[in-house]
């Protein structure tokens, strides 16, 4: 387990919690990434704060980056992404375009992930989410055993 | 202003969390979606310990919205208006597990890579966004011409 980083983990875990409290509390809404850019299009000024949330997020983690550059991926060492299991015989962006289509897809037909989901539904105890969470992460761990890609 | 204010530190919290938390390599994500690894000691807990104290500072928010009328700046709360567990939901949720299961990534991660963009990182964005909007184009489109009355 060398790999397990509980110290990170939670403050990460709080930074995200306290992000999607104030955007609660300030906003009324709910902060679900999947959401806030399958809404983006077609894009009206009632959407700026949808945007300006999305580019805040990705200023936050080249901030934190910067401020804690050993930490890990982004930081010290560079960010990377998978490489497509090799017993498959799918080249890797082929394997990247088959994953991110069905995130996208099946983030906006359950209308959210793990973090519309994951974190909000589940702190509102909203039956919906549980069901959600549980089917996602259920076929998450069983895709990976299946494909052997870790 | 004070929306977009508050939308833009939210925006910044939330892509310092997914940082600081390194839920923005994708081995990490599947190294705790990896069960298989659980007897050999190889597993890594992480994931857990990011959820828990997200979930559990949303959920005191929730509660004090509960007492409260209207957010700081908006008129009401918005809260999801589906309440129904339907196929969409459930099936959904299977594609997008699938999804995170091969790649690691999940949408905020997704997004927040690309402060540190690694190569390749457009072509599961471009995917994503592609997905997203076929499937709301699909979704928006008025109902199909019912075939009884086609005939």
């Amino acid at each position: 387990m060398d790999s397990f980083t509980p110290l990170p983990a939670l403050m990460g875990g709080c930074l995200i919690g306290l992000a999607a409290a104030t955007l609660w509390l300030a906003n009324g809404r709910l902060a679900g990434i999947s959401g806030m850019v399958g809404r983006l299009l077609p894009f009206s000024p009632a959407q700026l704060w949808r945007l300006v949330f999305i580019l805040a997020l990705v200023a936050g983690a080249a901030g934190a980056a910067l401020l804690w550059p050993q930490l890990g991926n982004g930081g010290s060492q560079p960010a990377r992404l998978v490489t497509a299991p090799a017993s498959l015989g799918v080249p890797t962006p082929v394997w990247l375009v088959i994953a991110g289509l069905l995130t996208g897809v099946g983030t906006t037909l359950a209308n959210g992930c793990t973090s519309g989901h994951g974190i909000c539904g589940l702190a509102r105890l909203s039956p919906r989410s549980f069901v959600a969470v549980g089917v996602f992460f259920g076929v998450a761990i069983l895709t990976v055993t299946v494909t052997g890609v870790v | 202003m004070l929306r977009l204010l508050a939308a833009a530190l939210s925006g910044l919290l939330f892509g310092a969390g997914l940082y600081v938390s390194q839920m923005v390599d994708p081995y990490k994500v599947l190294r705790f979606l990896d069960f298989t690894a659980i007897p050999t000691g190889g597993w890594d807990p992480s994931l857990a310990l990011v959820m828990l104290p997200g979930v559990v500072i949303m959920f005191l928010a929730v509660r004090i919205s509960g007492r409260r009328t209207a957010p700081l700046f908006d008129q009401r709360f918005h809260h999801p208006e589906a309440s129904r567990i339907d196929a969409p939901l459930i099936a959904g949720s299977a594609l997008f597990g699938i999804g995170w299961g091969m790649s690691g990534l999940c949408p905020g991660p997704a997004l927040a890579l690309l402060a540190f963009p690694p190569a390749d990182l457009w072509i599961f964005l471009a995917a994503m966004l592609a997905g997203m909007v076929g499937t709301r184009l699909v979704q928006l489109r008025p109902a199909r011409l019912d075939p009884a009355v086609q005939s």
